[in-house]
């Protein structure tokens, strides 16, 4: 158990440790970069900000995240379902995947002019739903005829037979989906944040301090993103214990 | 008492393949009388899963007719129970939990607490009392399938179509279930079809076995099991038996399409 915080603990502190000399040996300055003992006063310089900025990232990223689950559940209960609609929705959805999305800020902010807030849940939403869109739909079309035709055989609805087996059964793969498509929903938060004239969040603070030449700013901008997305996975690992902790072997 | 509870008259079924229609079932008629086993032996490929899925009410057969206690069957109905060489448990659910899904569907209102004592009571019959809040994972195959069984009876169905249950067990613990499927059926009477590619099998469980031919199957060669209700595993060792295993021997060797060695 305490291995279990000491030992990422330890090696987070020997990265900084690393990080240190790395800059110390070189004499880089700050503007090239900022070492682990720049941060502690630019995080306190900025406080609040960091809690503004950092509260306006989650809560967007989270959001765009729940609708990514929302719709990426729906398209791959659609094309896991039916094969008429697998044949016809995965070119779309990878063409549209292997979109960069960078691309794609502009065209939304001309779409939905000044809404920050809209245009930034709607991109972490568009750049996460793919994964859990394929795994829920793998997992359905790949789900075995028996499993079905034990309830299907005392004449259990199509919706009975998802709720009671499709779906536990592909909770693991779910979860396994929604890990990459936390990280990703971060990278679109913060590429909207970034992009956008008179952004919000974290990417924002991130292009005040490159504005302004403040580079320890910056750094720990960068750190602060990392952290919110440590919370995010292990949120997300939490609930994959609770849901689908049975798909877990160790130990048995 | 002599009416059948399963009547398949003249069921003829092929299946769309990319390569045109594949005839599987050809003017098929079986007769299984209420209360009976009836065993189903056949070529693999012949079309015995065909057979169980129509009888579940799963599939519509292209043409013929199936009935269950004198009505015709249109689609599945709760009075069935089925089990597969695959025990299908739920990973999620513990055992007493998987015993239990068939009430959830067939008799939502039923009180927890009474499922829980009719599941018992068939975990019990099955020698799983001390495993019910045990996880799939932690059993042993034949466990599974034990649990597989009780399962398929725990909504007390009037047909229970078994399709190779016993197929992925070795060969001890295959016989061990024999005889737990004899007591089930000792305890609770209910009319069960078998498929099953094991002849010893076919003849210490069935009260008929049913000997399919080839690919498109017709019902070819129909044995009464004439042997003991009571049947122990050294009734197998009988010259009787002896027998009916070599009837049945010559049977499967003509559905396939082979010839009949000469008998000394
Ligand atoms: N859904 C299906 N579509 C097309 N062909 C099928 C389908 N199910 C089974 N078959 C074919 O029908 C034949 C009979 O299958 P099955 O009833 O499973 O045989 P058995 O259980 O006797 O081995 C086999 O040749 C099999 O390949
Ligand atoms: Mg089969």
């Amino acid at each position: 158990m305490i291995g279990k915080i000491a030992t990422p603990l330890l090696a987070v502190l020997v990265f900084l440790g690393l990080w240190e000399l790395l800059v110390w040996v070189n004499d880089w300055p700050n503007y090239k970069m900022a070492s682990p003992s720049d941060l502690p006063p630019a995080f306190w310089k900025y406080k609040e900000l960091f809690f503004t900025m950092g509260w306006q990232t989650l809560w967007r990223t989270v959001a765009g995240l729940m609708l990514a689950v929302v719709f990426g559940t729906l398209i791959g209960m659609v094309i896991g379902f039916s094969k008429i609609a697998r044949d016809a929705l995965y070119p779309l959805l990878i063409g549209f995947n292997a979109i960069p999305k960078a691309t794609l800020v502009p065209v939304i902010s001309l779409i939905f002019i000044g809404q920050h807030d809209f245009n930034t849940v709607l991109m972490a939403f568009m750049i996460s739903f793919f994964p859990i869109a394929v795994s829920v739909g793998i997992g359905l079309s790949t789900l075995e005829p028996e499993y079905r035709d034990i309830l299907r055989a005392l004449g259990a609805t199509r919706f009975t037979i998802f709720r009671k087996i499709a779906l536990p059964k592909t909770l693991p793969e779910f979860f396994g989906a929604l890990k990459v498509s936390a990280t990703l929903a971060f990278i679109g938060t913060n590429l909207v944040e970034i992009v956008s004239p008179h952004g919000r969040g974290l990417g924002a603070l991130f292009k005040s301090g490159e504005t302004n030449g403040d580079y320890p700013l910056m750094f720990a901008v960068l750190i602060a993103l990392a952290f919110l997305g440590i919370v995010l996975y292990y949120a997300v690992v939490f609930l994959e214990r609770v849901f689908a902790g049975w798909a877990d072997r160790e130990g048995t | 008492m002599t009416e059948n509870l399963i009547e398949i008259k003249g069921v003829t079924h092929a299946y769309k393949t990319a390569s045109g229609p594949l005839p599987v079932l050809d003017g098929l008629n079986v007769s299984v009388p209420e209360g009976t086993f009836a065993a189903v032996v056949g070529p693999s490929g012949c079309g015995k899963s065909t057979l169980t899925k129509l009888v579940a009410g799963l599939m519509k057969p292209d043409s013929g007719e199936v009935w269950l206690h004198g009505e015709l069957v249109k689609g599945p109905r709760k009075t069935v129970g089925m089990a597969f060489q695959n025990p299908v448990l739920l990973e999620w659910r513990t055992i007493l939990d998987n015993v239990i899904l068939p009430l959830e569907i067939v008799a939502p209102k039923m009180s927890k607490a009474k499922c829980v004592a009719r599941a018992m009571e068939l975990l019990d019959m099955v020698g799983l009392v001390g495993f019910e809040h045990k996880r799939p994972s932690e059993l042993s195959g034949g466990m599974r399938q034990r649990a597989s069984l009780c399962r398929s009876l725990v909504h007390k169905p009037d047909v229970l179509i078994m399709d190779e249950p016993f197929g992925a067990l070795d060969a001890f613990t295959r016989e061990d279930l024999w005889q737990t499927m004899r007591d089930l059926r000792r305890a609770e009477p209910f009319t069960a079809v078998l498929i099953t590619h094991d002849l010893r099998e076919s003849v210490f469980l069935g009260d008929q076995v049913i000997v399919l031919s080839g690919r498109p199957a017709r019902s070819q060669y129909v044995m009464n099991v004439d042997l003991p209700e009571d049947r122990t595993l050294d009734v197998l060792f009988t010259p009787k038996a002896a027998d009916m295993l070599h009837r049945l021997r010559d049977q499967i060797k003509i559905a396939q399409g082979r010839d009949v060695e000469a008998h000394s």
